[in-house]
C-alpha cells in the first residue's frame, strides 16, 4: 500500500516533468528572456569621399541616455534636470511617454529605454561625472554624421532613426537604429552600415550583469561600414552650387566613357548639416514646407520639356530611319507652317541642311523631320508603327524609363508612345504631336536624362548607367552600374550631330561657350512653359574629341537658353577640365552667382496650393529663405537680396557684377582690417559655402553688403509681393 | 538477556545493507552536485571554497558520513530503552527553541551554535518515530483500543504543536507522515478516506466556488462537492455498514434526485438546486442515524459524523480559507489556478518552472543552467533544488533522481517489513513515510503541483541540520536492521 502511493506519486511526477521539459516549448524561450541581456555593439558607418579622395562625410561620436525603469533608485531630479538642462516638466513628460506602451511598444520596466539622444561630447562629459549618481541611467555610445561641405546635400542624403515600417522590412533593425533615408545614405545603406556586433550577456534575476554567456562563444565583434568613394567632384559641385543661388533648375555632369556622374547640383539646396542631430525633423518639416522644395533632387525627379536640347536625338533617329541624309534641307520661314499649323522659328537662312540646322536650332527642320518619318506610309503601315519605332529610339537613347542611377529615387520622365495618342486623341496625324520632335508637348526628361543624352552624342552612340558611386572599398560596385547601352543608331550619323553642335558652339546659339581652351560641343534649349517664363537649358560636352565631361544645365523660368544655360555650363567644363577658373570666368562666376529669378508667382501658386493664406505666406517665406543659409550670416543674405535686386532694375548684369567688385576691391584695401574683424565669422562660413572663391571676393562681398543694403528693402519687398 | 554472540562488531557489517547505503551514498552526492550548480557564482568559481554553499555542504555531508558510521556502532537496545528519555528531551528543546531562537525570516526554529545554526526540528523526527516505535512495541497494543490510539495521535500531535508554535508550519506538516505509519499497524483506513476526501472537498470546492454552470445560478464548486458527499457517504455505507440494501437506497435516491433537480433546473427553469442537494445529504445524514439506532451499532455513528462533516465542508472552506495566513492563502489560490500573480506569490513557482522546463530532455549541463545560477529561482539551493537538476540535468536527470528515489524507498519498506519486532518494523515504516512525504511535498511544490510548503528535498537540499535529520533517521534504522537476526529474549 505504501509502496504504491510512493509509486504513484514518483509516476505522477515523471509525467508532469515530461510535460515541462519535453511538449512545452514556452519555457525556454521564457528562461532566454530571462537570462540573456544582447548588449549591441554598433559599428562605425562608412565614410564618404569625393572622386579625388576629399573626405565629404565622416563620423563623429555622440552619446544617447538610455533609462531602466526598474533600476532607478533615489534619482536626485532636480540634479539630473540641472545636468541635462531640462525642467522638471520636460523631465516628466519624457517619463511619461516612454512609460506609455501605445507610443513606445516596446516598453519593457527592465530592459534600457531611450531617455534622450544625440547628447553633444561637451555635454556628455559634464554628465559623465555624476552619471554614478543617477542610478538606472546610461549611456550608449553611437556616431552622427558630419558633414566637410555645405554641399552635395540631395546626393549624400541623411541618416535617422528607423521607423516601425523600416524594422518590420528588415529584421536587420531594431527600435532606435539609425538609418540611411535619401541620397547614397540610403542607397548604400548595406554597405554604409557594416553589421552590428553583439555580446551576450548573462543577467540574474536584479538585473545585473554577471558576464559574458559562456565565455563570450556567442558573442559577436562588429564589422565597420565600408568607405564610399563617389564620382562626384566636390570642387565642381561647389562651383554649380555656387552658379545656381537664387535660380531653380538642376546641372548634371557625367564623364561619358564611365557614366560616372561628376556632379548633381539641384537648386534650392541645403546644407547638410541642416539634417544631422536632435533638430532633423524641425528642418525637415520647415524644409517639406518650403514652396521651393529644396527637399526635392530635380536632378533626378524634376521633369522638363527638354526644348531644342532633344532636336539631337531627333536627328539622329531620323538619319538612322533613312529620313533625312546629312544633306536634306528643309524650308523654313519664320517657323513650319503647315496649312493654318504654325511652329514658329526664328530668322535665318532658307532652306538649311542638318548641320546649320542644328546650330541655328532650327525648329522647322525638325518638325518637317517627324512629319515626314510619321508620314512614311511605304516604311510603316500606320502612324502607330511609325510612332513605336520613334519610341524605340527615345528608349534606346535612355528616355521614358528609369535609366537606373544608383540614387533612393528617380523619375522615368514621359515618351508618349502610339496608345498614349490613342488614348488621348479620337485620330490623330503627325501634326498632333509635331511639337514633340523639338523637345515640346508631351516629351518630359529629367536633367539626368539630358546630360545622359550629351553623353550618349560625346560617346557617339552609347551610354554606361549614370551613377554617383565611383568605389565600394571593399565591395563592388552592382553589374547594372557599370553596363553598356547601345543605342539604335549607328556611330557614322553622330558625327553630324556633333558637328552640329561645335558649329553652334562656334557661330550659332552657344556662342558662349567658346573658349580657347578646349573644343565644346553644345546645344542649347528653350522650353516654352505654359505657367510662366521659358526654362533655359544646356547640354554639351567637352572636348570634341576625347571628351571629358557631358553637362545639362536646366534653369527654370530662365528665358533663353542662352541666358543662363550656356554661361553656366561654359563655366563648369572650364572648371572640370581646366581644374581651376581663368581670372575672368571667376568674375563671370560671380556675377551669375548673384543673377537670381524671382519665382514670386510660383511661391504665389504653390502656397496656395498647400492653402495658406497670404499673410502667412510673407512669413513663411521669409524663414523659408533663411532656412536652408541659416549657416550663412545676415549680412550675406542681405547682400543677395541686394544684388537681386540690382538685376531686377534693367542695368547689364555683369557690368554691374564686375563694377561692384571692383569698388569692393577698392574699399576691401581700405578697410581691410575691420572689414575682416566684422565678418570673422562670415568668412569662415563663405569660405566653406564656396570654396572656390579666395579670401578677396569674401571681405569684397561684406563691402558690397554695406553699399547696397539701402537700396535692398523696398525692391526685394516688391519682388515677395 | 539477548544472544550476544553475533554482535560483534565483524557480524554487524556484514548484516549490515549495504544497497541502502549505496543509494544513500549515491542521493547524497549528486546531491552535493546540484548544490554545487545551484550555488555557482560567477565570482567565485571555487566550487570547494568554504564561502560558498557547495563548500559547506561538502563538510556537512563529510561530518554526516562519520556521525551515520558512530550510529551504526550503537546497539539497538540503547534506542529501545532511551526512547521515551530521547522523546522528552527533544520536546523539550523544540519548546526551548521557541523561546531563545532569534527570529529568521519570520519563524523561530533556528538556534545559533557558534558558526552553524541547527534546526531542532529536523532532529526531532527521529526520537518521535522510536517513542511512536517503542510505544506501538509494548504488549498487547492495540491500534482499536482508543486510549492507546489517542495517545499514539498524542505522540505525533505533540511536537507539531510544538513546531507550529515555532511559526515552521512545512516541517510541523511532515509529522503527518506518521499516519500512513499507523495504517501500515492496523488504524482503520476511514481516517486516511476521511482525510483524503476532506482534501478533495477543499480543492474541489475552493478551486470551482466562483465558477458557475452555463445559464444557472449554481456554483461548480458547491454542486460538485455535495454530489461528491453523497457519494463519498453511500460508499462509507456499503463498506463499513451492516445493512446491505440501504447504499441502494441512498445511492439511487442520491443522484436520482440529484439528476432530475439538474435537468429540471438546465431545461425548464433555472435555479440553485444546491439547495436540494444540501437537504439530500442532510436527508442521508438522519438515514444514517435511523440506522445507528436501529442497528445499536458504533460505525453508523463514525458515519453519520462523516456525513456531517462531508455535507458542512463545502461551506467551511471559506472560512478556513479566511484564517490561513496571507500568504497560505495566496500560495493555496496560485495552486489551484485561481490567481496569477507571477510577480509576487507566484514567482517562485512560476519560475521554478521556467528553470526546469528549459532544461529539456538533456538538460544545459553541469554548472551551466542559467535560470538558477542567476538566481531567478529563490531559495535554489535549498527547497527548490529540485530546478537545478531539471535545469542543468534535463529530463533524463530529473527522472533518474525520482526513480533512484523511488528505489531508495521500495527498499527501505522490504527492509522494514523483514524487521522480526515492531519496534524495528515501525520505526522502518517511519523513517520511508518521512522521506515519501518530503519527497511528494517538495517536488510536488517545484513542479507546481502541490502548495509551495517549504521542506528540504532529503540529501539534496543545501543544510547541515537536514542532512544530519535524515543521516541519524536512516543509520538507526540501518543498525536496527543489522540486528535483524539476533534474537531477542
Amino acid at each position: 500500500m505504501i509502496g504504491s502511493i510512493a509509486f504513484v506519486i514518483v509516476v505522477a511526477y515523471i509525467l508532469r516533468l515530461a510535460y515541462l521539459q519535453l511538449l512545452s516549448s514556452d519555457f525556454k524561450a521564457s528562461a532566454d528572456n530571462n537570462a540573456f541581456h544582447n548588449n549591441i555593439i554598433y559599428p562605425s558607418r562608412g565614410n564618404i569621399y569625393d572622386r579625388n579622395g576629399e573626405l565629404l562625410v565622416f563620423n563623429q561620436p555622440a552619446y544617447d541616455l538610455m533609462v531602466t525603469m526598474r533600476e532607478i533608485e533615489d534619482l536626485d531630479t532636480l540634479d539630473f534636470c540641472k545636468t541635462l538642462k531640462m525642467t522638471r516638466k520636460q523631465f516628466d513628460d519624457r517619463m511619461a511617454l516612454i512609460k506609455n506602451t501605445s507610443k513606445n511598444p516596446g516598453y519593457s520596466s527592465y530592459t534600457q529605454q531611450l531617455f534622450m539622444n544625440q547628447i553633444s561630447s561637451v555635454e556628455y562629459s559634464v554628465l559623465q561625472e555624476k552619471l554614478f549618481r543617477f542610478r538606472g541611467f546610461s549611456v550608449r555610445k553611437r556616431n552622427i554624421r558630419q558633414y566637410a561641405y555645405p554641399n552635395l546635400a540631395h546626393v549624400l542624403g541623411d541618416v535617422a532613426e528607423v521607423s516601425p515600417y523600416d524594422i518590420e522590412k528588415d529584421d536587420y533593425y531594431m527600435a532606435g537604429d539609425y538609418m540611411g533615408k535619401q541620397g547614397v545614405e540610403r542607397s548604400y545603406e548595406k554597405d554604409l552600415r557594416g553589421e552590428k556586433g553583439v555580446e551576450v550577456l548573462l543577467r540574474d534575476a536584479r538585473g545585473r550583469i554577471q558576464g559574458h554567456y559562456q565565455n563570450g562563444a556567442f558573442d559577436r565583434k562588429p564589422k565597420p561600414g565600408k568607405d564610399l568613394t563617389l564620382s562626384i567632384d566636390i570642387k565642381l559641385q561647389a562651383l554649380g552650387e555656387r552658379l545656381m543661388e537664387g535660380k531653380l533648375g538642376a546641372i548634371v555632369a557625367i564623364e561619358p566613357k564611365t557614366g560616372e556622374i561628376l556632379c548633381m547640383v539641384s537648386s534650392p539646396t541645403y546644407d547638410p548639416r541642416l539634417l544631422e542631430g536632435k533638430e532633423r525633423g524641425k528642418k525637415m518639416v520647415e524644409m517639406g514646407q518650403d514652396p521651393l522644395k529644396p527637399l526635392l533632387n530635380r536632378a533626378v525627379l524634376g521633369t522638363y520639356p527638354p526644348g531644342s536640347t532633344f532636336k539631337t536625338s531627333q536627328a539622329l533617329t531620323f538619319m538612322q530611319e533613312g529620313v533625312i541624309t546629312y544633306k536634306t534641307a528643309y524650308p523654313c520661314s519664320r517657323g513650319f507652317r503647315f496649312g493654318r499649323m504654325k511652329v514658329g522659328c526664328h530668322g535665318h537662312g532658307s532652306p538649311l541642311p542638318l548641320i546649320p540646322a542644328i546650330a541655328t536650332s532650327c525648329n522647322g527642320y525638325f518638325c518637317w523631320g517627324l512629319y515626314h518619318m510619321l508620314n512614311d506610309r511605304q516604311k510603316y503601315h500606320t502612324i502607330q508603327d511609325a510612332m513605336t519605332t520613334w519610341k524605340d529610339y527615345m528608349v534606346s537613347m535612355g528616355f521614358g524609363y528609369k535609366l537606373g542611377v544608383d540614387l533612393p529615387s528617380e523619375s522615368r520622365g514621359l515618351i508618349p508612345n502610339a496608345q498614349f495618342y490613342d488614348k488621348a486623341f479620337k485620330t490623330w496625324s503627325p501634326l498632333s504631336v509635331i511639337s514633340i520632335s523639338i523637345g515640346q508637348g508631351e516629351v518630359l526628361l529629367t536633367p539626368l536624362q539630358i546630360a545622359n543624352l550629351g553623353a550618349t552624342i560625346a560617346n557617339r552612340g552609347y551610354y554606361i548607367t549614370p551613377h554617383v558611386v565611383k568605389k565600394v572599398k571593399g565591395g563592388a560596385l552592382a553589374d547594372s552600374l557599370l553596363q553598356k547601352h547601345k543605342t539604335k543608331v549607328a556611330k557614322e550619323y553622330y558625327g553630324y550631330v556633333v558637328e552640329g553642335m561645335r558649329k553652334a558652339v562656334l557661330g550659332g546659339t552657344c556662342k558662349g561657350a567658346r573658349n580657347p581652351w578646349f573644343d565644346t560641343c553644345g546645344k542649347t534649349g528653350t522650353a516654352q512653359n505654359p505657367h510662366g517664363q521659358d526654362h533655359s537649358a544646356f547640354m554639351g560636352f567637352a572636348p570634341k574629341d576625347n571628351p571629358q565631361i557631358a553637362i545639362c544645365v536646366y534653369v527654370e523660368n530662365g528665358k533663353w537658353g542662352a541666358t543662363y544655360g550656356v554661361p553656366i555650363g561654359a563655366l563648369m567644363m572650364e572648371q572640370y577640365i581646366n581644374g581651376k577658373l581663368s581670372p575672368a570666368s571667376e568674375r563671370k562666376a560671380t556675377a551669375f552667382q548673384h543673377r537670381h529669378i524671382s519665382y514670386a508667382s510660383l511661391i504665389k501658386k504653390e502656397l496656395k496650393k498647400m492653402g495658406k493664406e497670404l499673410p502667412v505666406v510673407e512669413k513663411k517665406d521669409s524663414a523659408k529663405t533663411k532656412d536652408p543659409k541659416e549657416l550663412k550670416k545676415l549680412e550675406e543674405e542681405a547682400k543677395k537680396k541686394a544684388e537681386a535686386a540690382k538685376k531686377a532694375a534693367e542695368e547689364a548684369k555683369k557690368k554691374a557684377a564686375e563694377e561692384a567688385k571692383k569698388k569692393a576691391e577698392e574699399e576691401a584695401k581700405k578697410k581691410a582690417e575691420a572689414a575682416k574683424k566684422a565678418a570673422e565669422e562670415k568668412k569662415r562660413n563663405a569660405v566653406q559655402n564656396a570654396p572656390t572663391t579666395t579670401p578677396v571676393p569674401v571681405s569684397n562681398d561684406s563691402s558690397v553688403v554695406v553699399d547696397s543694403l539701402n537700396a535692398v528693402e523696398p525692391q526685394s519687398q516688391k519682388m515677395r509681393e | 538477556m539477548p544472544v550476544q554472540n553475533e554482535q560483534t562488531p565483524k557480524g554487524i557489517f556484514l548484516s549490515l545493507d549495504w544497497m541502502t547505503i549505496g543509494f544513500y551514498l549515491i542521493l547524497v552526492t549528486w546531491g552535493w552536485f546540484s548544490i554545487c550548480g545551484a550555488s555557482y557564482d560567477f565570482h567565485n568559481p571555487d566550487i570547494l571554497s568554504f564561502s560558498t554553499n557547495s563548500g559547506k555542504q561538502f563538510v556537512w555531508i563529510c561530518t554526516s558520513i562519520v556521525l551515520g558510521c558512530m550510529l551504526i556502532f550503537i546497539e539497538k537496545r540503547v534506542f529501545d530503552q532511551s526512547a521515551f528519555v530521547l522523546y522528552t528531551v527533544m520536546m523539550l528543546l523544540l519548546l526551548v527553541t521557541i523561546f531563545i531562537a532569534p527570529d529568521t525570516k519570520g519563524s523561530r526554529s533556528w538556534i545559533p551554535l557558534g558558526p552553524v545554526k541547527l534546526q531542532p526540528a529536523e532532529f526531532a523526527k527521529f526520537s518521535v518515530a522510536l517513542a511512536l516505535a517503542k510505544y506501538m512495541d509494548q504488549y498487547g497494543f492495540s491500534m482499536l483500543n482508543t486510549k492507546q490510539f489517542v495517545r499514539v495521535v498524542g505522540i505525533i500531535i505533540l511536537p507539531m504543536l510544538l513546531i507550529v508554535m515555532q511559526k515552521e508550519t512545512g516541517s510541523a506538516l511532515v509529522y503527518l507522515a506518521f499516519f500512513l505509519v499507523l495504517y501500515r499497524e492496523g488504524m482503520t483506513g476511514s481516517l486516511l478516506f476521511t482525510a483524503f476526501a476532506a482534501v478533495v472537498y477543499f480543492v474541489v470546492g475552493v478551486r470551482f466556488s466562483s465558477d458557475f454552470f452555463p445559464k444557472m445560478p449554481v456554483s461548480i464548486g458547491e454542486f460538485s462537492v455535495l454530489l461528491l458527499a453523497q457519494i463519498f457517504i453511500t460508499g462509507m455505507t456499503y463498506m463499513y455498514g451492516k445493512d446491505r440494501l440501504a447504499p441502494q437506497i441512498m445511492l439511487l435516491g442520491g443522484l436520482g434526485v440529484s439528476l432530475l433537480a439538474f435537468l429540471f433546473s438546465a431545461f425548464v427553469i433555472p435555479f440553485n438546486m444546491c439547495w436540494i442537494m444540501l437537504g439530500l445529504c442532510i436527508l442521508q445524514t438522519c438515514y444514517i442515524i435511523g440506522l445507528a439506532i436501529y442497528y445499536q451499532s458504533k460505525n453508523y455513528v463514525l458515519i453519520a459524523l462523516f456525513a456531517i462533516l462531508s455535507t458542512g465542508m463545502y461551506y467551511v472552506c471559506d472560512t478556513v480559507l479566511d484564517h490561513l495566513a496571507d500568504h497560505q492563502r495566496t500560495r493555496i489560490e496560485v495552486l489551484l489556478g485561481k490567481k496569477e500573480d507571477l510577480r509576487g506569490a507566484g514567482y517562485n513557482v512560476n519560475q521554478a518552472k521556467i528553470a526546469i522546463g528549459s532544461g529539456g530532455l538533456a538538460g544545459k549541463g553541469f554548472l551551466k543552467g542559467t535560470q538558477t545560477k542567476l538566481k531567478y529561482v529563490p531559495e535554489q539551493d535549498t527547497d527548490f533544488i529540485f530546478c537545478t537538476v531539471g535545469e542543468e540535468e534535463g529530463f533524463i536527470g530529473a527522472t533518474g533522481v525520482l526513480i533512484m528515489y523511488l528505489i531508495f524507498i521500495w527498499r527501505l519498506i522490504s527492509l522494514a517489513e523483514r524487521q522480526p519486532d515492531t519496534l524495528g518494523r515501525v520505526y522502518g515504516y517511519s523513517v520511508c513515510c518521512i522521506f515519501i512525504f518530503h519527497l511528494f511535498i517538495n517536488v510536488g511544490m517545484v513542479l507546481g503541483l502541490t502548495p509551495v510548503i517549504g521542506i528540504p528535498l532529503p540529501f539534496f537540499s543545501y543544510g547541515g541540520s537536514s542532512l544530519w535529520g535524515f543521516t541519524i533517521l536512516l543509520f538507526i534504522f540501518l543498525r536496527m536492521d543489522a540486528e535483524r537476526n539476533v534474537k531477542r529474549q
